[in-house]
């Protein structure tokens, strides 16, 4: 279809369109405070059904464990490659099993789909004004984490969180690094295509924890 | 072969029988009525929203000025990321192209997100033609699939449905899930249903909402998590979307995903937003093997071609025209008889399929400005709307690829508005026509046309509004 692209492209071409200017580079700040930031995040996430925790670096096991026992979790998915994975395992919670992402998808999708109630991964980071978690899905910890399971928990240290999803993205340094698949998950997945009353839980998770260390 | 004016014929029936579907009715203006209201609620500071949808408007225009060498350089940066491109002109190349990717991987079953351009090519029908079986997974894509019909609206494609015809359509279907009308329920089912199907299926096709010509990114915006579903598990994912979707910068996307969410339902932002710059790298347990992107043009490259209309192309398809169009909201999607309804639809189609196709649908406008107001990259409408009109009745603005200038002309109609422009351009005449009027009032027929179907004819005053005037003592100035 090289044609096609020639084509498309000659046409495009013939038209020089007067030019509109540079376009300025707005990056909205609002110089929130680490206190406001965590409660504009909590306040939007929540109003979109996540499940809120805060607990700091030292403690924040104990709230995992509360998590896992207020949703009778048994087993739990999560790499043990990521610093907190390395912490689950050497600090186990009491009757919880933990699974690894080990095989490729594709050789154990039907248990994947089937036999896994939670997954746990750590977070790029989160965004106040929208109440978003970033994830950036990595070797270790791979896409399907957060999606297959109904219980999603994500890990969000606190000093990553920025006002505006435009600072996060020039902050950190987005566009020099692009991964396979950065995402921006606000709540647990929804629909209101019927009659425009909201359900939670259509496709992806239908629940999501956010837990927050200080 | 039927004349352009036909069209118009068909348009009116297509009015008489949304109108005469007071269910459908019922559900289009609660949906809108809701829509606006969240809209307005998720803007609350006016100047933000203004600042906002200038600096949208300006990243869009940009993309459009730049086109040709934006395609090129995401074209070239996707490549480096190991996405596959592929160009079609039309319709018939971009569902080719599509089935010769599934067919080199014997893909027999596809799970598809929403994509208004797939609607546009027809995809679904031609894939099931050649033997893929495709399943919308997107709830209300999958409702109308179920019910055989199109998308009603681009954001809500089963808005016109009510949860009776819902539960009825899902108890036809899947006979063994208990008829219920509850919502949770019902979207619980289509859950078990889907859940399946994603799992097993050969390929995952969705559209795309922006892509990113710096860095070789698609951005993929949803609530449900279909859209990662279908480009995350199956082994092939194939983007469809219209060359005009991409932009220059990643940090032109932020502002883009702002207004969207809030101008499409309200909401601060999407559930997910899933930005994609390559398939499965070496090592990684998931995500496609391969990743594909079709490029559309389908008549966009024509529409660029004028400086006025190529602001057609700006659109982001939030629908917020739509929601807050008096005429949409009276007749519904269905009734434009187009892939692309509302105001933006009035705006695009005919300039993709021809004025002597579906021109009629500029005449189902009231120039009431709503549509300017709400849209998020300021495209204005109404004054496109206007210029499509008089190009189908005049076409003597003479651009280059818009079919049918001139198609829709009746000559009785310019007749009667040459008398008139005639008349009010000269005052002398005009003075006449005046006299003639007040005094000549009771000679008004009472039945004008299409006028009075629905309304009562107008009757001249018995004194004009300048006898008025001059007779409390003003002058003419």
């Amino acid at each position: 279809m090289n044609s096609a692209r020639e084509n498309i492209l000659t046409r495009l071409r013939q038209k020089n369109i007067t030019d509109s200017g540079e376009v300025p580079l707005f990056v909205p700040s609002y110089n929130w405070s680490g206190e406001e930031k965590i409660e504009k995040f909590s306040q939007h996430i929540q109003a979109v059904h996540a499940e809120v925790h805060r607990c700091n670096k030292q403690n924040w096991l104990k709230t995992l464990a509360t998590v896992c026992k207020e949703k009778e979790l048994s087993r739990l998915l999560l790499s043990l490659q990521t610093e907190i994975g390395k912490e689950v395992q050497t600090n186990p919670i009491e009757s919880i099993e933990l699974l690894q992402y080990e095989q490729n998808a594709e050789q154990w999708k039907q248990d994947f789909f089937s036999d896994i109630t939670a997954g746990l991964t750590t977070t790029k980071g989160a965004i106040a004004e929208t109440g978003s978690v970033m994830l950036w899905p990595t070797v270790q910890e791979p896409r399907l984490i957060s999606l297959v399971p109904p219980i999603h928990i994500a890990i969000l240290d606190a000093e990553n969180l920025y006002d505006t999803f435009a600072q996060a993205v020039q902050e950190q340094g987005w566009v020099d690094e692009m991964p396979t698949n950065a995402l921006l998950i606000s709540g647990p997945s929804k629909t209101a295509d019927i009659e425009q009353v909201l359900a939670y839980g259509v496709h992806g998770p239908k629940e999501l924890v956010v837990i927050i260390r200080d | 072969m039927s004349s352009p004016l036909q069209q118009f014929e068909q348009f009116e029936q297509r009015i008489h029988n949304a109108l005469d579907n007071p269910q459908v009715r019922k559900n289009f203006r609660h949906a809108m009525s809701g829509l606006m209201g969240k809209r307005a609620l998720s803007f609350p500071d006016a100047d933000e929203l203004s600042e906002l949808r200038t600096q949208d408007r300006l990243i869009r225009a940009n993309a459009l000025l730049k086109l040709p060498q934006l395609l090129e350089k995401l074209e070239a940066n996707l490549i480096a990321n190991g996405i596959q491109v592929h160009w079609a002109e039309n319709a018939e190349q971009a569902n080719n192209i599509a089935l010769d990717i599934l067919q080199s991987h014997d893909a027999k079953t596809v799970v598809k997100g929403k994509s208004m351009v797939s609607e546009e090519v027809e995809m679904n029908h031609f894939l099931e033609q050649h033997d893929v079986t495709v399943t919308e997974s997107d709830l209300g894509e999958f409702i109308i699939q179920l019910a055989g019909e199109a998308p009603s609206h681009i954001v809500m494609p089963a808005v016109h449905k009510n949860r009776k015809e819902i539960a009825r359509l899902f108890h036809e279907k899947f006979p063994h899930i208990p008829y219920t009308e509850d919502v949770d329920q019902l979207t619980l089912s289509a859950r078990q249903i889907m859940r399946e199907r994603f799992e097993q299926a050969d390929a995952g096709i969705t559209g795309v909402n922006f892509m990113v010509a710096e860095t070789g990114t698609l951005c993929l915006v949803e609530n449900e998590g279909n859209g990662r579903m279908c480009s995350t598990v199956p082994p092939l994912h194939i983007a469809i979307t219209g060359i005009e979707k991409v932009v220059e910068k990643l940090s032109d996307v932020p502002p883009l995903l702002s207004i969207l969410a809030r101008s499409a339902t309200g909401q601060l932002i999407t559930t997910y937003f899933n930005m994609i710059s390559s398939p499965r790298k070496e090592g990684e347990k998931d995500g496609p093997k391969e990743v594909h992107l079709i490029l559309l043009d389908n008549g966009r490259s024509h529409v660029r071609m004028d400086e006025e209309l190529l602001e057609t192309l700006r659109c982001i398809r939030c629908g917020a025209c739509m929601n807050h169009c008096p005429v949409y909201v009276q007749v519904g999607g269905h009734a434009y008889g187009t892939v692309y309804p509302g105001p933006i639809g009035t705006v695009l189609e005919p300039q993709l399929l021809g004025l002597d196709k579906i021109g009629a649908l500029t005449s189902a406008c009231t120039m009431c400005g709503a549509c300017a107001e709400v849209c998020p990259v300021r495209i204005p409408l109404p004054k496109l709307i206007n210029r499509l009109r008089s190009e189908a009745v005049e076409g003597k603005h003479g651009v280059s690829g818009l079919r049918g200038q001139g198609s829709l002309r009746k000559n009785k109609e310019s007749v009667i508005w040459n008398f008139w422009q005639w008349l009010y351009s000269s005052p002398a005449i005009y003075g006449l026509f005046l006299k003639l009027a007040t005094r000549l009032r009771f000679l008004t027929p009472p039945w004008l046309g299409p006028w009075t179907r629905y309304r009562t004819a107008p009757k001249p005053a018995a004194k004009s509004l300048h006898d008025m005037v001059a007779s409390e003592g003003f002058d003419n100035e």
